[in-house]
């Protein structure tokens, strides 16, 4: 019988080349198509008008995972006729180029909410995450009225985001000093906001649960909402839509 | 040297080892910065507790104090599988009551309860979680521990690592599973325990390789079987896979947020490398592993094709990994990615498939069994599901067909035709298997239960999935339906409202599914207890004596 040109068998009688065979086969495919993501430059296009996340929207942000509203919410608009006219202009790569995680979310049981900031008012979040069925009759989303009588505990939001620094947001140090002031400056009406419009710019500062005395939990989440899609003008990236 | 020395000092360590264990846990409840670590420090602390007492409680004191010598065991070692067959049985059962609930939340979202506790978004992670880590876990570890000792002739190695693998892994899903409910996340899909867990599974995990890896290289057979290379593949790329998706930075060493180390872009298709490979290893890699032993032993056949086995195997890892962008399809993702995984993904059909005929084909020359043998008819149900559901994934990668199918409960039909039918029914077909054997039992408590569970468990899944295509394929289309006029038709409510009766046919799919293992649940305690089910067996025809005999001749 002729030598066999490969045999199988060396691989069978020798863990060891088992396990290095299986671990290189498996690293493959990942190498190739996640590492170049971080070097390609065109993979998040530069877009006017994005910045990092307020103390209180990134607050607001972590209640949203924290409840897990990704389960049933997409914040990714596909670029199909029909998603654009129902939540907006599609959603670019660099809108979530601070997302620590990302929620692009892969389930729509509810609508996609990439664009729903200045949607609607305050008022209609703060009575929609109350109590959903009272302004969408049929919604099956569950109620969150407890986020209403809970203070937001913001002690730690410099912490927060000395963290994000190390992972690649860039937050300065007075981002930094002055981030559990600029959380209450952005939710109470009474608090001198100009700080932290001039280190956020588009910022909106006002009082979001109608309870202006104290900070809660849903001040910050209907802040993140309120904020969500609205930083790049999205006129201003047409130019980078046309063909190349 | 034949003998197992176990001192008091041996015995003291142990105990001053979760004596520390509880200490740090309640120093590190106290310094919590959020109530959540706190409350899960207090776990750590009660199950330590637990194991301090199991240690005085279960120390053999004759043979520390030398009153009688006891022989070093040199059978396969069991004990750590009866564990995980029981632990399989029960996590099930309680991923399924959660899944049960979760999609009555859908029809009803007044099961909400208005608590912040038993929401849909706090639960759905609950559920995926018990079902994948908690059941097809414990059921892969179990089974892994089995395959590996009688493929290689070989005691498992490392016997009180195995045992801490099992343990630990308990751990784990505790710590996850009261950190979903109590709001504790990082928010990646299948990826959702925090930063804490996240490293003692990596500890687990290595663990486990070492065992599995030290029972391969002390075995009495020269060749390693076919189904460890696919339970060692498993185990590794799972570990390759876990490391690199959760890494991430704590905001304080005593608190329960992390923040990932990637963002937007990156940190998406890092996630469905990871998400979408848990799919292909932990539910694919793994499982086969099980059917390469159990459905030939069932079947009392060999392995249809040993080619095929070896073609198959290397393609399915190789061609798996590059699948997961297909997740991603028309996002900001960049098209070429999107592109690359949407080919692999195509061409991971063969090797999928490849492994569905090499396990249908066994049954060649014992397919009478099918009719008579309820363990048999799960695994071949089971791979027909395998093959189905492995035809869909790459159909629903076609970008075409993506653009449809993304963000509707298609997507939720696809991968529980894979869970309950696959993962499912091989692993009900593997305790039923396992459990007689375990306990010493000559048969389970009763076929026909099995029966009755396979039965159960098929129409839960045809209600199941059917009432998930159409109504994911209706939600696809009435949101992109446009009128005469050339405006949308359908307000995102109106989608919602329609899905109310799928939602209901689901959750009833999803109730006899559960039903079926709760059947299982009872027939595998009964075996346990000892008992055997007087009925009469399954396929054989009924005969009479008394009525075996020729007519008198009547009078005229």
């Amino acid at each position: 019988m002729a030598k066999k040109f490969f045999d199988h068998g060396k691989i069978e009688r020798n863990v060891t080349l088992l396990l290095v065979l299986a671990l290189v086969t498996v690293a493959i495919g990942g190498i190739v198509e996640i590492a170049p993501l971080f070097w390609i430059d065109s993979t998040v296009e530069k877009v006017q008008g994005m910045r990092p996340y307020t103390p209180l929207e990134q607050a607001g942000r972590n209640i949203y995972i924290r409840e897990g509203c990704y389960n049933c919410h997409s914040q990714m608009i596909r670029p199909f006729r029909d998603e654009v006219e129902r939540y907006g202009h599609y959603s670019l790569a660099a809108e979530s180029m601070y997302d620590h995680p990302f929620q692009w979310g892969s389930k729509r049981t509810g609508p996609d909410l990439a664009r729903v900031g200045d949607r609607y008012s305050d008022e209609w979040h703060v009575q929609h995450l109350t109590d959903p069925r009272s302004v969408v009759p049929g919604s099956i989303m569950p109620p969150y009225a407890f986020l209403k009588d809970r203070k937001l505990d913001g002690r730690q939001l410099d912490d927060h985001l000395r963290a994000l620094r190390h992972v690649g947001v860039p937050y300065t140090d007075a981002d930094i000093a002055s981030a559990v002031d600029d959380a209450v400056a952005q939710a109470d009406p009474d608090a001198d906001a100009a700080g932290l419009k001039a280190r956020y710019p588009k910022a909106q500062a006002r009082d979001f649960d109608g309870d202006p005395k104290r900070v809660t939990e849903m001040d910050a989440l209907v802040a993140y909402l309120q904020m969500l899609g609205t930083l790049v003008d999205t006129k201003s990236a047409e130019p980078m839509e046309k063909p190349r | 040297m034949n003998q197992v020395k176990v001192t008091m000092d041996t015995v003291m360590i142990k105990a001053g080892g979760w004596a520390v264990a509880i200490m740090l846990s309640v120093a590190g409840a106290a310094c919590a910065v959020d109530s959540g670590f706190a409350a899960q420090m207090w776990i750590l602390a009660a199950a330590a507790l637990i194991g301090l007492c199991v240690t005085l409680a279960r120390t053999d004191y004759d043979a520390v104090f030398g009153i009688v010598e006891r022989a070093k065991p040199t059978g396969y070692y069991d004990d750590v599988i009866r564990w995980g067959v029981v632990a399989t049985v029960f996590w099930g059962i309680v991923g399924m009551l959660v899944g049960v609930y979760i999609a009555l939340q859908l029809a009803f979202p007044q099961l909400n309860l208005g608590l912040e506790y038993t929401t849909f978004g706090r639960l759905r992670p609950l559920h995926t979680s018990a079902v994948i880590f908690a059941f097809c876990g414990n059921a892969l570890i179990a089974s892994s521990f089995w395959v590996v000792q009688r493929t290689c002739r070989a005691r498992l190695a490392f016997v009180p690592l195995a045992n801490f693998v099992f343990w630990g892994y308990q751990l784990f899903i505790v710590l996850a599973a009261t950190g979903y409910m109590l709001g504790i996340t990082e928010g990646k899909e299948y990826a959702e325990p925090e930063w804490y867990a996240d490293i003692w599974l990596t500890i687990v995990w290595v663990s486990y390789l070492a065992v599995y890896l030290g029972t391969i290289v002390k075995r009495s057979e020269p060749h390693i079987y076919v189904a460890n290379w696919f339970y060692l593949s498993f185990i590794i790329t799972i570990a390759m896979l876990h490391l690199v998706n959760n890494l991430s930075i704590p905001v304080s060493l005593f608190g329960s947020k992390s923040y990932s180390a990637f963002a937007g872009v990156q940190d998406a298709l890092t996630q469905w490398w990871y998400g979408h490979n848990a799919v292909g290893f932990f539910l694919t890699a793994g499982f086969l592993g099980m059917m390469y032993y159990f459905v030939p032993k069932q079947a009392e056949r060999p392995v249809y094709s040993y080619r095929l086995s070896i073609v198959h195997f290397w393609s399915l890892i190789f061609l798996y990994i590059w699948a997961g962008p297909h997740h991603l399809h028309y996002t900001a993702l960049p098209d070429w990615a999107q592109t690359l995984g949407a080919v692999f993904s195509v061409m991971l059909w063969m090797p999928s498939w490849g492994g569905m005929i090499n396990g249908l084909m066994t049954l060649n020359g014992a397919w009478d069994k099918v009719r008579t043998d309820p363990i048999i008819r799960m695994m071949v149900l089971a791979l027909a599901f395998y093959g189905m559901s492995t035809f869909e994934g790459p159909m629903m990668s076609i970008k075409t067909v993506n653009s449809l199918s993304h963000y509707t409960d298609w997507t939720i039909g696809h991968v529980h035709s894979g869970a309950l039918g696959w993962n499912g029914m091989i692993t009900f077909a593997t305790i039923y298997f396992l459990v007689p054997r375990l306990w010493s039992r000559t048969r389970m408590y009763s076929l026909r239960m099995i029966n009755w569970h396979f039965w159960t468990a098929t129409l839960g899944i045809v209600l199941y999935v059917s009432s998930m295509w159409v109504a994911g394929i209706m939600q696809g289309l009435m949101w992109r339906e446009y009128g005469q006029d050339g405006y949308l038709v359908y307000a995102f409510i109106d989608v919602v409202t329609a899905m109310k009766p799928y939602y209901l046919i689901r959750a009833a799919g999803g109730l006899l599914y559960l039903s079926g293992s709760v059947i299982m649940a009872w027939n595998v305690y009964q075996t346990i207890r000892g008992r055997l089910r007087d009925e009469a067996p399954l396929g054989s025809t009924s005969y009479n004596p008394a009525l075996d005999h020729p007519l008198q001749p009547r009078a005229a």
